[in-house]
């Protein structure tokens, strides 16, 4: 059975991964936000990582653990105005 | 006034002067307002190492934007008596010398309107999910960052 989340990108990080977004299976050592955050990172190579946010179901959360169909968001600085 | 239903903020583009003056001529008929606060922000030319930015494309997480855009709104109705108030943030391409950000806050009296509008600036600056690409004339860019 599928155990997976969504998790989308955006702004600088969406540049660098070349995709908005993309489902991910949860395995053992892919329970929690801290980390989906470092897998992406070192997936992607990303940089400026100690900027990058994460959002769980569109609520900032950088430790919470993550369940099946959740949507996760990695998000760079904010810049609106 | 909690409970208010979340209002459309993103619009596409820059927004425009004409929305802002129909947007004050809608509130004439309110008259127990007597006091109006505008921010305006406006994309700038700024400078970075020998390049100008002629524009700021921006993008947002856009469900939680909006969640978080009616949430800001809610709070400054809960600390500051206000009649009403609104926000309008483009999204898209908005050249330098236009308006991306408009805020808008009526009360009976000046304070309010202008502390109200102060906060929802801060806080929509600091806690909004936007995000701007800053274009430059030769079709380079780099990524905004708000201090």
């Amino acid at each position: 059975m599928s155990n997976s989340v969504t998790v989308k990108y955006f702004g600088a990080i969406a540049e660098q991964t070349g995709i908005s977004g993309e489902t991910l299976e949860l395995t053992h050592d892919l329970q929690n936000a801290s980390q989906i955050k470092a897998y992406c990172i070192h997936k992607y190579n990303l940089n400026d990582q100690e900027t990058i946010q994460v959002a769980i179901n569109q609520e900032l959360n950088d430790q919470g653990t993550v369940k099946e169909g959740d949507e996760i968001a990695l998000l760079p600085p904010f810049a609106g105005g | 006034m909690s409970n208010k239903k979340p209002k459309k903020v993103f619009v596409d583009g820059p927004i425009s002067p004409d929305k802002i003056a129909t947007s004050i001529a809608n509130h004439q008929s309110k008259t127990n307002i007597g006091a109006h606060s505008i921010f305006l922000g406006q994309v700038r030319a700024d400078e970075i190492e020998g390049k100008t930015v002629t524009a700021i494309e921006y993008s947002a997480y856009e469900e939680m934007a909006d969640k978080a855009f009616h949430e800001i709104r809610e709070s400054a109705f809960e600390k500051f008596d206000l009649t009403c108030s609104h926000i309008y943030h483009s999204l898209g391409t908005v050249k330098a010398g236009e308006i991306c950000l408009f805020v808008f806050t009526s009360s009976a009296h000046r304070k309010a309107a202008i502390e109200a509008c102060n906060y929802l600036v801060e806080e929509i600056k600091a806690n909004v999910p936007v995000f701007g690409k800053e274009l430059f004339e030769d079709e380079t860019h780099q990524w905004k960052v708000n201090h």
